[in-house]
């Protein structure tokens, strides 16, 4: 279930290898962008993974975090990464300019079984910083487009300026081969020109589905699953094609520290992309 | 695997000529309790003693250790706390605890910490003698078939050596002069009486196999709120037990420079910052929901992935949890049996 290169480089897993900050801009007031480069080439270019997986970044003194690839394999040499100012890892990093060193172990985690969706519908549903790991699996399936069936994407924000990749996905919004629903609770601009109201609101905007071809990916604040899993469960999508990706609090990432640890399962080996059947079956998962 | 036997006083000379190369921990006396030290006083070794403090996992990650040395050039593994270390007194439960942590540590990533300490250690093993707290008949590992070079089983007036290894015999062969390759009918006789009074005199059980099925049915139990109100989420059951491997780890820069260290050191699952994420948000920040988390993994999740308990039956939680939430009481609860014990005997020497 692990990504292909189970040691980056050296044999000891915890060891971090040098990478450097390529590009880094503001998103949003809180949420910076982060494009980055393993500094040794011929590793920066091997480096492989799939949609959906994490990896370690640390920054010298004030420790290591776990962060959601959010750019594609499909487009590989950079790594990007989208990040929240929350603690002592990421305070750091907000600090830190282009050209500057980070530390980088990983790809970790199972990511999502991009094979089994080939052929199918996808369903992309994300609010707030949840479009970090999922902007993954859009530009993976964007970019392997004749894999894929249908491809959605509904997308949620509090306010315009809150929203996460908004040039961007506004930019795919003119593919004809994606539907992008964009959404936010409120316009305090008075020049949005999308949906007003909350993420669910979309579902009815959707074409009709074909819910036992169809895959649906879910990443957003923990309020959110409950009402989107049930429009899900509605349109009458298998339980177990209903995936989402959860937040723990990795400190190793590759299964030892007990951190993530959910009944017998660690998020961080066994997930963190689950199926809504997992959930209903492992307490405490959301 | 061959069987040999050594006089007991024949013992400290044995101990002493194997450390010459390594560092020989073994439990000594401290205060009215044991625990595992350094050695070179022979006579210190205690062989009658059940549980030391905290247990032998300490050994080989140490409460804190330092993973990288940090500098400019970037950071360095640091593996100078790993010395040759032979690790006599170790009980069967003890070694079967390594075992579990030996699962954990191997399992998909090899964590280089834990594996070159083992690596690095012998692992000589001592038979003992239950008291009120063990239960380690109930956990099947108060025998013990693998897992060490040597095991001594003390028999009064001399010891049974089993050469589990290699290395071990190796150790043997240093000084053969002291075993007696001679196993007399008497001898194996005395092994048969001592095996059969030793296992009378476990003086509890528990039914785990059982456990796992409680605990889905009694997940929402009441009995959880109730412990969790007694629990005082010190950690002192984490830090005693033999399988629990939690970790933390944290930068820690020395003054005026940009030189440091990575630090790992042991954390608790039941303390309530350990499964807090970015912004605050905490996926168990009840009590209740964390001795959910702790024995729910030992008592449940490791009995359907490994067939065991994650429980060796040492009873270092009976004898150390302040207000007596362990192993029994829980496992009792959820039985059914003796429900109340703990919590209405807290609540009664609270109104006192």
């Amino acid at each position: 279930m692990n990504g292909e290169n189970k040691h980056l480089t050296h044999d000891n897993p915890f060891l971090p290898e040098p990478a450097r900050i390529v590009r880094t801009y503001y998103l949003t007031e809180d949420v910076k962008f982060f494009q980055v480069r393993i500094v040794d080439m011929e590793k920066a270019h091997s480096f492989n993974y799939r949609p959906g997986q994490f990896a370690m970044i640390s920054v010298v003194g004030a420790g290591e975090a776990p962060f959601s690839i959010s750019s594609t394999p499909s487009r590989p040499g950079l790594l990007e990464f989208c990040i929240r100012k929350a603690g002592a890892v990421t305070n750091a990093l907000f600090r830190m300019k282009e050209n500057d060193l980070i530390g980088f172990r990983g790809p970790y985690g199972n990511g999502v079984p991009v094979e089994k969706m080939k052929d199918k519908d996808i369903i992309i549903v994300v609010g707030g910083l949840g479009a970090a790991p999922l902007r993954s699996v859009l530009l993976y399936s964007l970019d392997n487009r004749d894999q894929f069936r249908r491809i959605s994407l509904l997308h949620g924000a509090k306010k315009p300026a809150e929203m996460i990749f908004r040039e961007e996905f506004f930019a795919l919004k003119q593919r004809e081969d994606l539907e992008c629903h964009l959404v936010v609770d409120e316009d305090d601009t008075g020049t949005w020109t999308e949906n007003i109201g909350v993420v669910t609101t979309l579902f009815s905007l959707l074409k009709e589905i074909d819910p036992v071809n169809t895959y649906a990916l879910v990443c957003g604040p923990p309020i959110m699953y409950k009402f989107v899993i049930k429009e899900l469960v509605k349109l009458n999508i298998p339980k177990d094609q209903i995936l989402m990706t959860l937040e723990r609090r990795m400190k190793c990432g590759v299964g030892k520290c007990g951190h993530c640890a959910i009944d017998y399962i660690y998020t961080c080996l066994d997930g963190p992309v689950f199926t809504y059947w997992d959930v209903i079956h492992m307490r405490e998962l959301i | 695997m061959r069987i040999i036997k050594l006089k007991k006083d024949n013992l400290s000379p044995f101990l002493e000529i194997i450390s010459v190369e390594a560092d020989l921990w073994a439990p000594v006396q401290k205060g009215d309790k044991h625990v595992f030290k350094v050695v070179d006083d022979f006579s210190k070794v205690e062989l009658n003693t059940t549980r030391t403090i905290l247990p032998p996992r300490k050994i080989f990650l140490p409460p804190t250790f330092s993973m990288f040395n940090i500098s400019e050039k970037g950071y360095k593994e640091d593996l100078s706390h790993i010395k040759k270390r032979i690790l006599f007194g170790i009980h069967p439960c003890d070694i079967h605890g390594l075992l579990i942590l030996d699962n954990l540590f191997k399992q998909a990533y090899l964590d280089p910490y834990y594996l070159e300490a083992r690596k690095n250690t012998l692992i000589l093993g001592l038979s003992c003698w239950p008291d009120e707290y063990c239960f380690a008949k109930s956990t099947n590992t108060h025998i013990i078939e693998e897992g060490f070079d040597l095991f001594f089983t003390d028999l009064k007036d001399f010891f049974l050596v089993w050469i589990g290894s290699s290395q071990g015999d190796d150790l043997i062969r240093l000084k053969p002069e002291l075993f007696d390759e001679n196993l007399t009918d008497k001898d194996i006789q005395t092994y048969i009486n001592w095996h059969t009074e030793r296992d009378k005199a476990y003086k509890w059980s528990i039914n785990f196999t059982v456990l796992p099925d409680l605990i889905e049915l009694k997940y929402m139990d009441p009995l959880w709120e109730k412990l969790g109100n007694s629990c005082l989420a010190c950690g002192s059951c984490t830090n005693v037990c033999p399988t629990c491997n939690c970790y933390n780890i944290m930068d820690k820069q020395f003054l005026g420079g940009k030189d440091g260290k990575m630090i790992r050191h042991w954390d608790a699952c039941t303390l309530e910052e350990y499964s807090e994420v970015a912004g605050g948000e905490n996926f168990r920040k009840k009590r209740s929901d964390r001795l959910k988390l702790w024995y729910t993994h030992k008592l449940q999740a490791y009995i359907s992935k490994y067939g065991k308990p994650s429980c060796v039956g040492c009873g270092r939680c009976i004898a150390t949890c302040p207000v007596d939430i362990n192993v029994r009481t829980v496992g009792k609860a959820l039985l059914g049996e003796e429900e109340d014990a703990f919590w209405v005997r807290l609540n009664m020497e609270v109104t006192k």
